[in-house]
C-alpha cells in the first residue's frame, strides 16, 4: 500500500505544486484498489459461466474429462438436418442481403445523400421493432405458399440483419473517397458495371466481409423466428433436445459461442484495421 | 478557337455539328432520366422494406383491433391489458427497468474502472469482448448458464461444498431473478460498448479546472462528471431497456415457456396454445410492446440530442 501512494504522489507531484493541496496522493491507492475489485467480480461474473459450460460440456455422466459429447454431436437424430438448414439459409440470406444492400448503399452515397438520413432511419427499425412481433406480423399476412417455405426464414432474416449491414457498408463506403474513384474509373472510360467490379467492391472488401460475418452470426443464432416458424434450425434444435442429453446440448452450444465468438472478434479487428486506413488518410482526426 | 469555348459554356446553340446530341438530351427526356433513374434504383430496398418490415408491423397493429372474423374490437386490447396478460406486460416492464438500471450503473463503473486504468491491452480486450458479449444473448448462453449455474450446474455444487444452496432458497434460474441474472451477462457489454465513447469524451481539463478551484473528487462528479455523463448513461439504459423487453429466445429457453413474460405470451399465442376466441390476442399485446418500445425510442431521440450538447 505504501509503495502504491509513493508512486502515485510521485506521479502527481505536479499537480499538486499547480494547485491549493487537495488530498490526491491519499484518494488515488484507495481508487486503484476499488478498480481492482470491480475487475475481479467482472471477470468472475463473465468468465466462470464459459469455464462451467466448457467444464460441463467435455465430461461424462461420470464426471470425467471426455471429448464424448463433441463426437456425439454429428451423429445426434436432428443434428444433420438442422445443421443442413441452418447452412442452407444463412447462404441464402447472406447472398440475398448482399444483392439489396450492396448496390442501395453505394447508389444513395453516391447519388442521393438527401434520401441517406430515410435509408439510416428506416434500417434502424429492425432493432426497435421486436423479432417476436415481426414475425407474429409475417405469419399473419404472408400467403400460404411462401409461409410453408423455410426460406420466408430468409427473407425476414434479411430485415434483421438489414441495420448490421447498412452500418458496415455505410462506414466502408465512407471511408473511401468513393465520388472521386467513380469519376477516374468513369472518366478512363469503364462502364458502370466494370467501374462498381473492379473499383468499388475491392475498395469496399472489408466492410463488405464484416457485413457478411455479421449476417452469417446473425442467421446461425437465430431461436425466436425459426422456433415460431416451426423450422428445427441449429438453436431449436438445441433447445428440443435438452431433454435428451445435457452434455450434447452444452456442447453444442458452447461450440455455438466459440463460433460466434471467433466470427465477432474477426469483424471487431477488421473494423479497428478499416478506422486506422481511414484515420491515416485523413491524417488524424 | 473562341467557336471552341462557346460550345463548351453553350452546347448545341452555335455550332450545326453538336446539335444532333441535342434530342438524346431533351429537357422532358432528361428530367425524366433524373427523376426514374433514382426512383428506379431505390425501388428494390423500399420495395422490400415495405413488404418484409411495413406489411408484417401493419398487420399487427391491424389484427390488434380485429375480431377473428374481422370486425373491429377493442376485446383483444382489453384482455391484453387485464389478468394474466397484464401481469406479463408489468412483469416484462419490472424486468427492462431492473436489467437496464443495474446493468447500466455497473457497465458504466466497468467502462470507467478500463478507460481510467493505464493498461492499453486491457482496453482493447474489454472492446473487443464487450463486442462479442454482447452479441451473446440467446439459445447458446441459456445454456452455458445452465451448466454453471443450474440446479446439477458447476458454480451450484462449489456452493454446495462451501454449505449454500442456493435452490433451497428458491433461487433457481427459471425465476424472474434469474431470468434478470442471466440478461445482465448481454446488457453490462453492451452498456460498456454505448458508455465508453462518452468517457472518453470527458476532458481531463474540466478534472484538472475543478481541482484547481479546489473541488474534491465528490464535487467534481456532483457538479461536472454526473451531468455531462447523465444524458448519454440515460440513453444507454434507454437502449438496455428496449433491448431486454424484446427479448425471447433467452428467457424461452431458459424457462420452456413458463415465466409470464410479454413476450413469451405472444409466442404461447402464436404457437396455438389459444382459447377459442382469442386468435388476435397475441397480436393486441404485441402491439401494446410496440407502443412502449415507440415511447422508448422517443425519449432515447430525445436524450441523445442533449448528451450531444457537451460529448462530440
Amino acid at each position: 500500500m505504501a509503495s502504491i501512494g509513493a508512486a502515485m504522489s510521485a506521479e502527481f507531484s505536479m499537480e499538486n505544486a499547480l494547485g491549493p493541496q487537495i488530498p490526491v496522493s491519499r484518494r488515488r491507492p484507495r481508487f486503484r484498489t476499488w478498480r481492482l475489485i470491480v475487475m475481479l467480480l467482472a471477470g468472475a461474473y463473465f468468465l466462470l459461466p464459459i469455464y462451467a459450460g466448457l467444464k460441463f460440456a467435455l465430461e461424462n455422466d461420470a464426471g470425467h474429462f471426455s471429448f464424448f459429447a463433441v463426437k456425439a454431436l454429428p451423429t445426434e437424430p436432428g443434428f444433420g438436418a438442422a445443421f443442413w438448414l441452418s447452412m442452407r439459409l444463412s447462404l441464402v440470406t447472406v447472398v440475398l442481403s448482399m444483392i439489396l444492400m450492396v448496390p442501395t448503399t453505394i447508389y444513395v452515397h453516391l447519388r442521393l445523400p438527401k434520401v441517406r438520413r430515410v435509408v439510416e432511419f428506416i434500417t434502424i427499425l429492425p432493432i426497435v421493432i421486436p423479432p417476436i412481433i415481426l414475425i407474429t406480423g409475417v405469419l399473419g399476412s404472408y400467403p400460404l405458399w411462401l409461409k410453408s417455405s423455410p426460406y420466408l426464414l430468409s427473407l425476414t432474416y434479411v430485415i434483421l440483419a438489414m441495420p448490421f449491414v447498412y452500418r458496415s457498408l455505410d462506414a466502408g463506403l465512407s471511408s473511401i473517397d468513393l465520388k472521386t474513384l467513380v469519376e477516374a474509373s468513369r472518366s478512363l472510360g469503364g462502364s458502370m458495371f466494370a467501374t462498381m467490379r473492379r473499383v468499388i467492391l475491392p475498395n469496399l472488401r472489408p466492410a463488405l466481409l464484416s457485413a457478411m460475418v455479421l449476417t452469417l452470426a446473425l442467421v446461425l443464432g437465430e431461436f425466436t423466428m425459426a422456433s415460431l416458424d416451426l423450422w428445427e434450425t441449429i438453436p431449436v434444435w438445441i433447445v428440443n433436445f435438452q431433454q435428451q442429453d445435457g452434455h450434447v446440448t452444452v456442447a453444442a452450444s458452447m461450440l455455438g459461442l466459440i463460433g460466434s465468438w471467433v466470427l465477432l472478434t474477426l469483424i471487431v479487428s477488421l473494423d479497428r484495421s478499416q478506422s486506422r486506413r481511414s484515420l491515416r488518410k485523413t491524417g488524424g482526426l | 478557337m473562341p467557336d471552341h469555348v462557346t460550345d463548351v459554356t453553350d452546347p448545341g446553340t452555335s455550332l450545326p455539328g453538336s446539335v444532333t446530341s441535342v434530342p438524346r438530351h431533351s429537357p422532358t427526356l432528361r428530367k425524366l432520366r433524373r427523376a426514374g433513374v433514382p426512383a428506379l434504383a431505390m425501388t428494390p430496398f423500399f420495395l422490400y422494406t415495405i413488404l418484409g418490415l411495413g406489411i408484417p408491423t401493419i398487420t399487427v397493429v391491424d389484427l390488434a383491433f380485429r375480431t377473428s372474423s374481422g370486425k373491429f374490437t377493442l376485446a383483444n386490447l382489453h384482455a391484453a391489458t387485464t389478468g394474466v396478460y397484464r401481469l406479463g406486460f408489468e412483469s416484462s416492464i419490472k424486468m427492462a427497468v431492473l436489467t437496464s438500471v443495474i446493468p447500466g450503473i455497473l457497465g458504466v463503473i466497468l467502462a470507467y474502472a478500463i478507460q481510467t486504468g493505464r493498461s492499453g491491452v486491457m482496453r482493447r480486450l474489454v472492446a473487443t469482448a464487450s463486442g462479442v458479449l454482447a452479441n451473446f444473448g440467446g439459445v447458446n448462453l441459456t445454456f452455458m448458464f445452465l451448466a454453471a449455474y443450474g440446479s446439477q450446474g458447476t458454480i451450484t455444487l462449489w456452493l454446495h461444498a462451501i454449505g449454500i444452496n442456493p435452490y433451497s432458497h428458491g433461487l433457481r434460474l427459471q425465476t424472474f431473478w434469474g431470468v434478470s441474472f442471466v440478461y445482465m451477462y448481454f446488457q453490462i457489454p453492451l452498456m460498456v460498448l454505448v458508455i465508453t465513447p462518452a468517457l472518453s469524451g470527458l476532458r481531463p481539463s474540466w478534472r484538472e479546472a475543478a481541482q484547481n478551484m479546489g473541488a474534491s473528487s465528490w464535487r467534481y462528479w456532483r457538479h461536472v462528471g454526473i451531468p455531462v455523463l447523465l444524458p448519454s448513461i440515460l440513453g444507454g439504459m434507454l437502449l438496455l431497456f428496449g433491448s431486454s423487453f424484446a427479448a425471447y429466445a433467452t428467457a424461452e429457453a431458459l424457462t420452456g415457456g413458463i415465466i409470464a413474460l410479454a413476450p413469451i405470451q405472444i409466442g404461447d399465442l402464436v404457437n396455438g396454445n389459444v382459447i377459442s376466441g382469442q386468435q388476435n390476442l397475441g397480436y393486441a399485446i404485441g402491439f401494446g410492446m410496440l407502443v412502449v418500445l415507440a415511447v422508448t425510442m422517443v425519449l432515447y431521440g430525445l436524450v441523445r440530442r442533449r448528451a450531444s450538447k457537451w460529448l462530440r
